[in-house]
């Protein structure tokens, strides 16, 4: 049974790191059917957060709400509705993309595994020929798409990327850009950390800017390239 | 039974993975082999002292090129973050731990492949006059190995100097295993039936004390 996710409610989150404050009482609400911009400079608490949304980070105080339907969605439901793409494409370099994505079509259960794997690699773009070859002879940008299909293979309704721009020249970084809106409008929460304000510009609808672990900006609306630079300046520095 | 299937799934992943670069076996091999002719070469040639002392040198190698292997194992795991994958999936995460450790027993029980003869060949002691309570002991004891190596290779997946620290957290909790199997094994060459049995009794035991504490302290352990 599939219980997707749509709102979010992260209420005075608060991880240490040792004596280190990674996050401060970090409040926030994503709502299914937009993309939230999580920005800040390196060490603001970005990708801990992320990994708080993604269970595999605890928080020391606080509490994340996932809400489907109605009722919080927990445990194997709640994982199944994740999906993350990572600093590293959390695929395996020994083994082919179509042996990389049957082995998360296996462990989520998919069913119609390899026409459902055909359909998500098509619609990534990763070439044909390329399907049968070993990761690790992959590009970045190759790497990049497969790492996006693994993680649109599940359908997920809570979208988390750390950094999906990285390593793709300009086109390809647009273009996944777009990927994203489309998985926005398709009714799921997409939350984007990124530094490439131009990829998410005009497409996200949500932007919280984190600076030492609190966060000092929120505000939902459509922003260009020039706005989303502006507050970035006036509130990460 | 999708716990069990699950793993399955994972361990596969990981031999097949094995399968086509031989890395992790080679090199575990490659090392136990080693260990057996240093030995065939450092021990006076009397046949008494050797064959009080290739217990230990059976195990002893099982242990190191064991170690290796563990490290390698989760190495790759970490390589590209996918641990974090596993965790991530919907599946229990008992399944992450089962499917791993059993890879690394297959390895395992694979260098004692190597090793056994090589030591029966070397130092002409006859290993094989027994070969049921020698597999059975093998089997156990790579069983416990990597239910023990598995739980603390993935706790440790993430700390930076986790090559030392693995073997020091390890062999301690490792030392009732290894002599249990370095008992089995005297027994057997001393032909030995009742203290075959106590210590293989004894062996079981430790796989399944392991098995119930790794089940219960492994999630703990992964998540930061």
């Amino acid at each position: 049974m599939t219980s997707r996710i749509d709102r979010v409610e992260i209420s005075k989150v608060a991880k240490r790191y040792g004596t280190e404050r990674a996050l401060v009482n970090v409040s926030l609400e994503l709502r299914a059917g937009s993309m939230c911009a999580l920005l800040g400079h390196n060490g603001a608490g970005k990708t801990t957060l992320l990994g708080i949304l993604s269970t595999l980070v605890r928080q020391n105080d606080g509490k994340v709400r996932y809400v489907g339907g109605g009722t919080e969605v927990e445990g194997d439901a709640l994982r199944r509705e994740i999906g993350l793409l990572a600093h590293s494409s959390l695929c395996y370099a020994e083994l082919t993309a179509r042996e990389n994505l049957e082995l998360v079509a296996g462990l989520y259960s998919i069913e119609g595994g390899t026409s459902a794997i055909e359909a998500v690699l098509d619609r990534v773009g990763l070439d044909a020929r390329a399907r049968d070859r070993l990761a690790r002879t992959y590009s970045r940008g190759m790497l990049q798409r497969l790492s996006l299909a693994r993680a649109l293979l599940t359908r997920p309704s809570l979208v988390l990327l750390d950094e999906p721009f990285t390593g793709l020249d300009r086109g390809g970084a647009l273009a996944f850009g777009a990927e994203l809106a489309a998985l926005r409008d398709g009714g799921a929460i997409v939350v984007v950390v990124t530094h490439d304000l131009e990829a998410i510009a005009g497409r996200t609808d949500h932007v919280a800017i984190l600076r030492q672990g609190k966060l000092v900006f929120e505000e939902r609306g459509t922003y260009d390239y020039e706005q989303l630079k502006d507050i970035y300046h006036r509130h990460a520095n | 039974m999708s716990t069990l299937s699950h793993a399955a799934r994972i361990a596969w992943k990981d031999l097949r993975i094995e399968l086509r670069s031989r890395e992790i076996f080679y090199t575990m091999a490659f090392f136990g082999g080693l260990l057996a002719v240093v030995y065939s070469f450092v021990f006076p040639s009397n046949a008494d002292m050797i064959k009080i002392a290739v217990p230990g040198m059976l195990w002893v190698s099982i242990a190191f090129a064991g170690t290796i292997g563990l490290s390698r194992a989760f190495d790759r795991e970490r390589e590209n973050d996918t641990m974090r994958a596993l965790l991530l999936a919907p599946i229990p995460r008992l399944s992450v731990f089962l499917g791993k450790a059993c890879s690394i027993a297959v390895l395992v029980l694979g260098v004692a492949v190597v090793v056994t003869p090589m030591l029966w060949l070397l130092l002409d002691v006859h290993l094989f006059d027994d070969p049921g309570v020698l597999i059975l002991s093998l089997v156990l004891g790579s069983i416990g190995f990597a239910l023990v190596g598995s739980v603390f290779s993935a706790a440790l997946i993430k700390v930076r100097s986790r090559d030392v620290l693995l073997p020091v957290i390890l062999y301690p909790l490792l030392i009732p295993l290894f002599v249990a199997g370095t008992s089995v094994t005297a027994g057997m060459l001393a032909g030995n039936q009742p203290k075959v049995w106590y210590w293989m009794g004894f062996l079981g035991v430790y796989d399944a004390v392991f098995l119930v504490v790794s089940l219960w302290i492994f999630e703990s352990l992964v998540i930061e």
